[in-house]
């Protein structure tokens, strides 16, 4: 779509997944900012964000860190009167200020060492991965955390190596072709 | 004999081999076969679906499409991979620009999937809609008499695609009722424990993880109940770092259903990966081992006469 054609080139640009028209119908009601359980630590509430949103506030909403501490847990989803896939909108935004440069390496570290770890093995070890994660981005917090990893290892909860699927020719393929159609998923 | 796919998913293999062990070895007794998906792919968590929209389908579909074609269930005991799988496979029914592309891209492995050919289910939705309580008690063989437990359902394991309510749900407790347990009303029951939050901010999920063991700590309970890993993981080994955070001194087992159903089955708690936990439930295989004196029930005198009050006559013959 051209973007002289849309009074609101950011929300059209948030909505373009499926599902994600809804959200132009929005009452305002803020049953999701109320029903949030790390509402606290968003420096705006989704009732806030989408408000932003609708008022094509770009570079505040992206710069937020609203979606990243959401933590998907759907209740926001269930409980909107406007049936609003709220939880969607969360991860596009994430992908939004990811392609926007809007983000601190610790934040999007750990999923991008996960995808990442996923991409090479077909696998993933969430517990050495949050080693590997934490050793790069939190080396004091790594510290305080080496009593849990010890207490993981010694119950054999945890793996340093993952293992590698046969098929991995196959899913880097499939992964591959689905990056090239990229699109507007 | 129900025959189910069976997807365990990465944190199954080490993390949450105690779910994975405890769930195989209850399926046993109930005559479940589970035919594990040959060859799996991480299923990405939430994390792909932060990144890149299509790929994160695609990974899970090359897992749906590898399900043997006389298969039409797959269960899954960790949330996150449930819900993928439900949610892939929906989206693809429901947009079909969606499930051409995902298609395209499985081409590329020769791989295609047909949305609908398999249903995604999560272990604990088959154990309490497949098996009614009374057949699960009729499997009982030492009672989980005397334990007082708490069931933990955490977010996606109801929600949002709800096979119990997505608010409230009630059928783990059930289940655990089922097992001869007492169960407590923990109103926390569905609530988030943040998932991968502890990666994140830890200060934002040793506060939502605080939230939950308190309200358990004052309910007294032997243990917390969890039907995921990733809930099991963020209650269990992060318990110590909360308490240090906060001051506390919880000390609350945090055990996989499927582990309580198999000490109720009567199978050696090694079968069940008791021992892998970091909080110890020692304490709660101790109370197993002895159970208190079975209570004799009490006699009561009925609180009214049987009889009620005299009803009036209908003003007409025939009607009420
Ligand atoms: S609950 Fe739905 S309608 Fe209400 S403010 Fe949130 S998104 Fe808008
Ligand atoms: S899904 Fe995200 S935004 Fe919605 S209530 Fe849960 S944490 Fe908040
Ligand atoms: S959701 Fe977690 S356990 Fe399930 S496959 Fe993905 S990484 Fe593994
Ligand atoms: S309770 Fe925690 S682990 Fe379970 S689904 Fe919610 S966020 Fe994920």
């Amino acid at each position: 779509m051209p973007e002289e054609a849309s009074a609101n080139p950011f929300l059209e640009e948030v909505i373009a997944f499926p599902g994600g028209e809804r959200l132009k119908s929005c009452i305002q009601c803020g049953t999701c900012g109320g029903s949030c359980p790390s509402g606290f630590a968003m420096d705006h509430t989704p009732r806030e964000l989408f408000a932003m949103i609708l008022a094509g506030m770009r570079e505040e909403v992206l710069k937020s860190n609203t979606f990243w501490f959401c933590v998907s847990c759907y209740y926001c989803t269930v409980r909107c009167p406007q049936e609003i896939p709220i939880t969607d909108i969360m991860y596009r935004l994430k992908r939004l200020a990811i392609q926007a440069g809007y983000y601190t390496a610790s934040i999007t570290g750990f999923s991008e060492t996960f995808v990442g770890q996923v991409e090479t093995y077909g696998r993933s070890f969430e517990l050495g991965l949050a080693t590997g994660h934490y050793l790069r981005h939190h080396p004091i917090q790594s510290i305080r955390m080496s009593p849990l990893m010890l207490s993981m290892v010694t119950r054999g909860r945890m793996s340093f190596t993952p293992k590698r699927i046969q098929g991995i020719r196959q899913l880097r393929a499939i992964l591959r072709r689905a990056k090239e159609l990229g699109g507007a998923w | 004999m129900r025959r189910y796919a069976y997807y365990p998913g990465c944190s199954l293999e080490r993390n949450a081999a105690a779910y994975d062990e405890s769930f195989r070895a209850v399926a046993q007794v109930l005559g479940v076969e589970l035919v594990e998906i040959d060859d799996w792919n991480c299923c990405g968590a939430t994390e792909y679906f932060s990144l890149e929209l299509l790929p994160a389908y695609a990974l899970v579909a090359r897992n749906l499409a590898l399900i043997p074609p006389d298969l039409d269930q797959v269960v899954a005991p960790c949330s996150a991979c449930y819900y993928n799988m439900y949610k892939t496979d929906k989206n693809m029914a429901l947009y079909p620009e969606l499930a051409r592309a995902v298609n395209e891209a499985l081409a590329a492995g020769h791989l295609h999937y047909e949305p609908g050919r398999v249903r995604s289910r999560h272990a604990l939705e088959v154990m309490v809609e497949d098996f009614t309580p009374e057949e699960i008690a009729a499997h009982v063989r030492k009672p989980l008499r005397g334990l007082r437990l708490a069931a933990y359902y955490g977010c996606v394991t109801v929600r949002p695609a709800g096979h119990d309510d997505p608010e409230y749900p009630t059928r783990m407790e059930q289940l655990l009722q089922a097992l001869g347990a007492t169960v407590v009303d923990y109103t926390l029951r569905a609530n988030c424990c943040g998932g991968h939050m502890t990666q994140l901010d830890a200060d934002t999920a040793y506060g939502m993880i605080y939230y939950l063991l308190s309200n358990a700590a004052r309910l007294e309970v032997d243990a917390l109940v969890v039907a995921c890993p990733m809930c099991q993981l963020n209650l269990d080994a992060y318990q110590g770092q909360v308490n240090s955070y906060f001051g506390s001194d919880f000390r609350i087992p945090i055990l996989y259903f499927t582990q309580m159903m198999g000490l109720a089955f009567g199978i050696e708690p090694e079968r069940l990966g008791f021992g892998q936990e970091i909080v110890s439930a020692e304490r709660v295989l101790e109370k197993w081992r002895n159970p208190p004196p079975e209570e004799e029930p009490v006699e009561r005198r009925p609180r009214r006469e049987k009889t009620g009050l005299p009803m009036p006559e209908p003003l007409v013959a025939g009607r009420g």
